[in-house]
């Protein structure tokens, strides 16, 4: 008696359970649109601006480059969520723009934030191509932008690729943040649903993060790739 | 007597507070063969890296082919050369360095096209076959699609030369270049500069160490000795019957070794 | 909300009101900082099991925290972890704080570890062996000894990043500057002042302590007769924030 109590009590659970997963799955895949539109902006935009200001952190201005680090400094030296809560708060006072829609505030504070970060990779693999590698390209009597163009800059771009990797993973991470202004991503579905029913609380964070976790699959799997690339073809110091 | 191809006034150089080179002059003419030697921290090297545009002089003026490499004129006043001068004049000049400097992320046959299609603005298919010529000439033929890291000391070498050989340089630069090789592999080095040496056409200004390399291949020998040009003559009268003090005891030293 | 511009007595009526979190941000920083480097251990002793398919399931259980938001996991820990089943119980947001972001740190620390240990050259192992110590001996005086040190300048860097990374609390309650801040905007209907106070607080406690760490990094690197990190490969300058 007991036992056959038991098993029936268990196959229920299990049911409950399923029957779960089978309501919340479809309220989270809402938000996923959000989320993967986010993070393909932050990339982009992400490492425009790295590259961006990592040239002009080496450029012969000393005006670009005093501002350009002021920028660096200043994304770096500060949180992501606190830039995120002050875009989204100060842009449309200070600057007047009226952003619409809470998008470009998302997407620029992951940007401007990764940016920043990876603007030193870029930088710093400038930086660490070997000098001989500038000499040669000099005694073959290339412009200072064909030596860039076709001597440093492809060398440096392979010794960025594992650093760039991994930040394609933090900003993933870093899109579960627009949430918190707003933005309808998965996070923002599973805070709706915890709230309707707190008791869902554990299926449905947990199911959030096997979300992010399998998007962040193919992207460690890239980082991967992009770090055996690396390794081929750099003469550093 | 033929005008000289490069010509070095009065040229000093400092790095920071060490003065390397207190005064150079020197002309060469087209297709001689000058090999500069003495002790390390002599300045052999500044002299033609100055040449190649990778270290400027502090003071006096080198001229390429009758122009002033690091002046140009500008509103009938000589002014610091820019880039685009420098890049008019230098285009005359090769040079092969002591570690080779390939171009890591490029093949061999890139290597040797890349000046040609992107500086010289040969098309692609000239470029090409004249990168083959060149690689062939140097005996590596067959490594065309391999990448540097494939190579031996020896075989990069080689390559640089054939890289820079492709650009039909009147001057060429050797600095140091069978230094950073294995004793084994100095022989197919200096092979292939000896077969360049004896085309002919082309000048060549030498750093180097081996004596023996230097007295077979040379029109004339400079010893660098306290940032000055402190004897010159030929071979013949440098290498065996030397004046300057510093010199015997340099040549002796190499001798014992 | 409010428009206008900049107004600076919004800026200093905040400024007190918001430096009152900052004890609540430092603590919690502190706090969380060590429960990740003590946890991390955990992830490194994990990490050494040689049963492949423990040592196969550790893995991946660290790359899952590892590449999931510590903002869901904050969410998780806070919300979730009170509703499960038999294990469950509730904790106030200061705890969960430090459970939630030291856990998902704690990741990298073990990282940190591991590097530092494996850095340490073979030969030493090998003379440990040659000359009879015992495993505690081994540990104790030749391999944490030289292990340790080249760590502290990384272990210094998450430090900062931790930092940065606290006010993710703010979104569970825990009362720290930025909690305040948004809470002085939500009063008041003015955000930009408060939030810009929180900025500079931040650019204030985190820049000096960048450059003090790479300092020490330098002179780690001398002393342990490194290359210095300029000519080294960027991984160096790997400060990146982990949101």
């Amino acid at each position: 008696m007991r036992n056959k109590f038991k098993i029936k009590h268990g196959v229920q659970k299990g049911v409950i359970i399923i029957s779960a997963i089978s309501d919340i799955f479809p309220v989270l895949m809402q938000g996923l649109g959000i989320t993967i539109q986010v993070l393909i902006g932050s990339i982009i935009l992400g490492y425009l601006m790295a590259f961006i200001a990592g040239f002009c952190r080496l450029s012969k201005n000393p005006i670009v480059r005093y501002l350009t680090t002021f920028y660096v400094e200043v994304f770096r030296g500060t949180s992501l969520i606190v830039q995120l809560f002050w875009l989204f708060y100060a842009l449309p006072i200070l600057f007047g723009i009226d952003l619409g829609s809470d998008y470009l505030a998302g997407v620029l504070a992951i940007a401007l934030n990764y940016g920043a970060y990876m603007s030193e990779i870029v930088r710093g693999s400038i930086l660490s191509v070997a000098k001989g590698q500038t000499e040669a390209a000099t005694a073959l009597n290339m412009s200072s932008f064909q030596r860039m163009r076709l001597v440093i800059f492809p060398q440096a771009v392979r010794m960025m690729l594992p650093e760039f990797g991994n930040y394609l993973i933090q900003m993933l991470k870093a899109t579960s943040l627009v949430s918190l202004i707003g933005m309808t991503d998965i996070l923002y579905y599973g805070d709706i649903l915890r709230s309707s029913n707190l008791s869902q609380a554990p299926t449905v964070y947990f199911l959030v993060l096997v979300f992010y976790f399998i998007m962040a699959l193919p992207l460690i799997w890239l980082t991967r790739k992009m770090e055996g690339a690396s390794k081929k073809g750099v003469a550093s110091q | 007597m033929t005008e000289a191809i490069v010509s070095y006034q009065d040229v000093h150089k400092s790095f920071g507070d060490t003065e390397v080179l207190t005064g150079i002059d020197l002309d060469i003419k087209p297709a001689e063969k000058v090999a500069v030697i003495g002790p390390s921290g002599s300045g052999k090297t500044t002299i033609i890296r100055m040449l190649m545009t990778l270290e400027q002089p502090t003071s006096g003026s080198i001229i390429v082919d009758g122009k002033n490499l690091w002046h140009m004129e500008k509103n009938g006043e000589l002014v610091p050369a820019n880039e685009k001068h420098l890049r008019q004049v230098r285009g005359d000049i090769g040079m092969v360095f002591q570690h080779f400097n390939l171009f890591p992320h490029m093949t061999i046959l890139e290597n040797c096209m890349s000046a040609p299609v992107h500086v010289q603005k040969v098309d692609k298919k000239e470029a090409k076959q004249l990168s083959i010529e060149m690689l062939e000439k140097v005996g590596l033929g067959d490594k065309l699609d391999n990448y540097p890291s494939q190579l031996s000391g020896g075989q990069k070498q080689r390559v640089a030369m054939a890289r820079a050989l492709v650009m039909r340089p009147k001057v060429m630069l050797f600095d140091e270049v069978t230094s950073a090789l294995d004793p084994e592999l100095v022989g197919e080095v200096l092979e292939v500069i000896r077969d360049i040496a004896k085309e002919g056409e082309m000048a060549m200004v030498l750093v180097t160490h081996e004596m023996e390399f230097a007295r077979d291949i040379a029109d004339r020998v400079l010893f660098l000795d306290d940032g000055v040009i402190a004897e010159e003559g030929p071979p013949s009268d440098v290498l065996e019957n030397p004046t300057n003090e510093r010199l015997q005891s340099f040549l002796h030293r190499f001798r014992s070794s | 909300m409010n428009n206008g511009n900049w107004q600076w007595d919004t800026f200093f009526d905040a400024f007190p009101i918001v430096l009152e979190g900052l004890g609540i941000t430092l603590g919690l920083t502190i706090a969380t900082y060590l429960f990740a480097l003590i946890f991390g251990f955990i992830w490194t002793l994990l990490g050494a099991i040689r049963v492949k398919p423990l040592k196969w399931l550790f893995r991946w259980i660290m790359e899952f925290i590892r590449s999931t938001p510590p903002l869901v996991q904050l969410f998780f820990i806070f919300y979730a972890w009170p509703m499960v089943p038999v294990v469950g119980f509730a904790l106030d947001p200061f705890t969960s704080a430090i459970l939630g972001l030291g856990i998902h740190f704690s990741t990298y620390i073990g990282e940190v570890y591991r590097s530092g240990i494996e850095a340490v050259d073979k030969g030493q192992w090998e003379a440990a062996r040659a000359l009879n110590f015992s495993t505690g001996h081994k540990w104790t005086r030749i391999i944490l000894p030289q292990a340790i040190p080249p760590t502290i300048p990384m272990l210094g860097n998450y430090l900062i990043i931790m930092f940065k990374e606290i006010p993710l609390a703010s979104t569970i309650g825990v009362a720290g500057i930025l909690n305040i801040a948004n809470s002085y905007g939500s009063a008041n209907f003015r955000y930009l002042e408060p939030l810009t106070i929180v900025a500079i607080l931040f650019l204030v406690l985190s820049y000096p302590s960048a450059i003090l760490i790479n300092k020490l990094e330098r002179k780690m690197n001398r002393r342990f007769d490194k290359k210095e990190p300029s000519g080294s490969k960027p991984t160096k300058e790997k400060e990146g924030a982990v949101s």
